[in-house]
């Protein structure tokens, strides 16, 4: 403790905070240059009406983007657990995926 | 969280959609997970319940964060090459001092609630003496790694040491000799601020000879606050895990959406062993009557009470507060020794796991109305169509034919309470884990 000179006593406190994880960059995928012919898979997550969303990304697809094939892909369990069975196959499937509605 | 694997792990360009009121914890999510870059867009909150028409105009329309078409994002996430700036800003590494800079009784209060440090009420300093008055409780050293927490699945663990764990017991007015127990419940692993839209809190049940040691309440208003080790156990319990955690800040690491007032305490009171005429909960689940333990359940968003349990109708009373509850989160019986005498005497339940077998088999719902849920399709709808038991079976029940809500190792029994008259209640919780406090001490 130190006296601030003006009759406040100074306190020295520890910090409560934990100690962050070191963060660990992951790379992007290489974006598409186009959209044209591409086969981009829907990911549903099965949260609150999600598929019912993604159903009308589909129509928004068809209508505005017709040459973009759109997939409807429901993921295998609960959105909590990893899925990658289903990731394997968009790789082998896809050129893109779009995930919605994310929680 | 999803996204960013399908994107780094398995080289699929992907975009993922939100709602806006996740905006900040998705940057946050993004960030500590390595790709700050991630591709995303937002639509309004909510989705659930929206007509078609209604979705579609989300779609149409523009993002409630950026004010850019929704699709045009989607599309430029797919197509745009990522640029790296905002990487490398993220690739820094900080380390946490081990002291804040001197100053004045009022200015480090002023600190600890601006930094969201708090629970928003009045907390004690911890200055050196006191840390180390804590820590003289435990023969654990201080650098020791006590153990690992994060708000919720997609965020990752933060670590920290016996010394962080007595800075915040001291802040929250605990006594050294509660330690073990605070310990205990910072190694656990299970966080008391977890970050779910659904407000959870923890509920934490003390059992062996602890209880008496340090003055823990079992008997009259044992869950309320009228005792020091309850009050301030439970309440350092939640200081810990927010700030051991990474934090736990509305719209960015803690998503509640009504909040939780059971949050303030974690419901931490000790089981009335003395009185009840049944296992010690800590027994049931493989530890000594001689070890002193602690046992969380998180949920603690639904509850149901009623007085004694009535010869002629207690069958339907209880069935009608079971139906009551929410169906995803599992009951705990927490009854009063006299309530827990009158089960015995009215349905012969002379063991814990005799009366959760009775719940078991009478905690029932029409199947329709089970699967129609939201929480039900959310979480337990998915692994039934894939095959997951019991939640297959229950899926091919017909609609007006009833089903079980629970599993029979989702439902307990704890006796607390004082004896001044039969009253009992059921939380709605899940049991996460035993944990000794013994090996803190």
């Amino acid at each position: 403790m130190a006296d601030g000179g003006n009759g406040l006593q100074k306190l020295s406190v520890l910090n409560p905070v934990g100690y962050e994880p070191k963060i660990t960059p992951k790379p992007m995928a290489r974006r598409l240059e186009s959209l044209d012919g591409k086969t981009i898979f829907l990911v549903d997550p099965r949260f609150d009406d999600s598929g019912l969303f993604l159903r009308q990304v589909q129509d928004w697809f068809s209508e505005h983007m017709p040459s973009v094939k759109t997939k409807l892909v429901e993921m295998s369990s609960v959105y909590t657990k990893d899925d990658p069975k289903t990731w394997e196959m968009i790789k082998t499937n896809g050129d893109g995926a779009i995930i919605g509605v994310g929680h | 969280m999803h996204a960013i694997a399908l994107d780094s792990k398995y080289g699929v360009p992907t975009v993922a959609i939100h709602t806006n009121v996740f905006e900040k914890a998705v940057q946050s999510v993004t960030r500590m997970h390595g790709m700050p870059e991630a591709r995303y867009t937002f639509v309004p909150q909510p989705v659930m319940g929206k007509t078609a028409e209604q979705l579609r105009a989300y779609v149409e329309g523009k993002s409630p964060i950026s004010g850019r078409p929704v699709m045009q994002e989607v599309i430029e996430g797919l197509t745009r090459p990522a640029e790296g700036d905002r990487l490398r800003a993220a690739q820094f590494k900080r380390s946490t001092p081990r002291l804040l800079d001197s100053d004045t009784d009022e200015n480090l209060h002023r600190l600890f609630l601006e930094n969201n440090w708090t629970d928003k009420l009045p907390i004690v300093l911890p200055t050196e003496k006191k840390v180390a008055e804590m820590l003289a409780h435990t023969s654990r050293k201080p650098d020791e790694i006590a153990g690992h927490l994060r708000s919720n699945q997609f965020r990752q663990h933060w670590e920290f040491t016996v010394e962080k764990v007595a800075v915040n017991a001291v802040m929250a007015g605990a006594r050294p000799e509660y330690f073990p127990v605070i310990l205990a419940l910072a190694s656990s692993g299970v966080s008391a601020r977890g970050s779910t839209t659904s407000s959870m809190a923890a509920m934490v049940v003390v059992n062996g000879p602890i209880r008496t040691e340090i003055g823990m309440n079992s008997g009259i208003g044992a869950m309320a606050p009228y005792n020091h080790a309850n009050a301030t156990i439970g309440r350092a319990y939640g200081l810990l895990s927010q700030n051991l955690q990474g934090g736990s800040i509305p719209g960015d690491s803690y998503m509640g959406s009504q909040g939780n007032g059971y949050a303030y305490g974690s419901v931490t009171f000790a089981e009335n062993e003395e009185r009840s005429p049944w296992t010690p909960f800590h027994v049931q689940h493989g530890f000594k009557p001689s070890d002193s333990t602690v046992s969380i359940f998180t949920g603690c968003r639904s509850t149901a009470f009623t007085l004694g349990v009535r010869e002629k109708y207690w069958r339907e009373h209880v069935r009608n507060m079971l139906r009551g509850m929410d169906a995803h989160s599992a009951p705990t019986f927490l009854l009063d020794p006299i309530a827990a005498r009158q089960y015995i005497d009215r349905g012969g339940f002379d063991t814990k796991e005799k009366l959760i077998q009775w719940v078991y088999e009478n905690a029932l719902m029409p199947a329709g109305e089970y699967w129609d849920y939201q929480l039900i399709q959310n979480y337990i709808y998915p692994r039934a169509t894939f095959g997951e038991e019991p939640y297959a079976s229950k899926l091919k029940a017909a609609p007006d034919e009833m089903v079980k809500m629970f599993k029979p190792d989702e439902i307990h029994v704890v006796v607390v309470g004082g004896e001044t008259n039969g009253y009992w209640r059921i939380m709605g919780c899940n049991y996460q884990k035993t944990v000794s406090v013994d090996a803190w001490r």
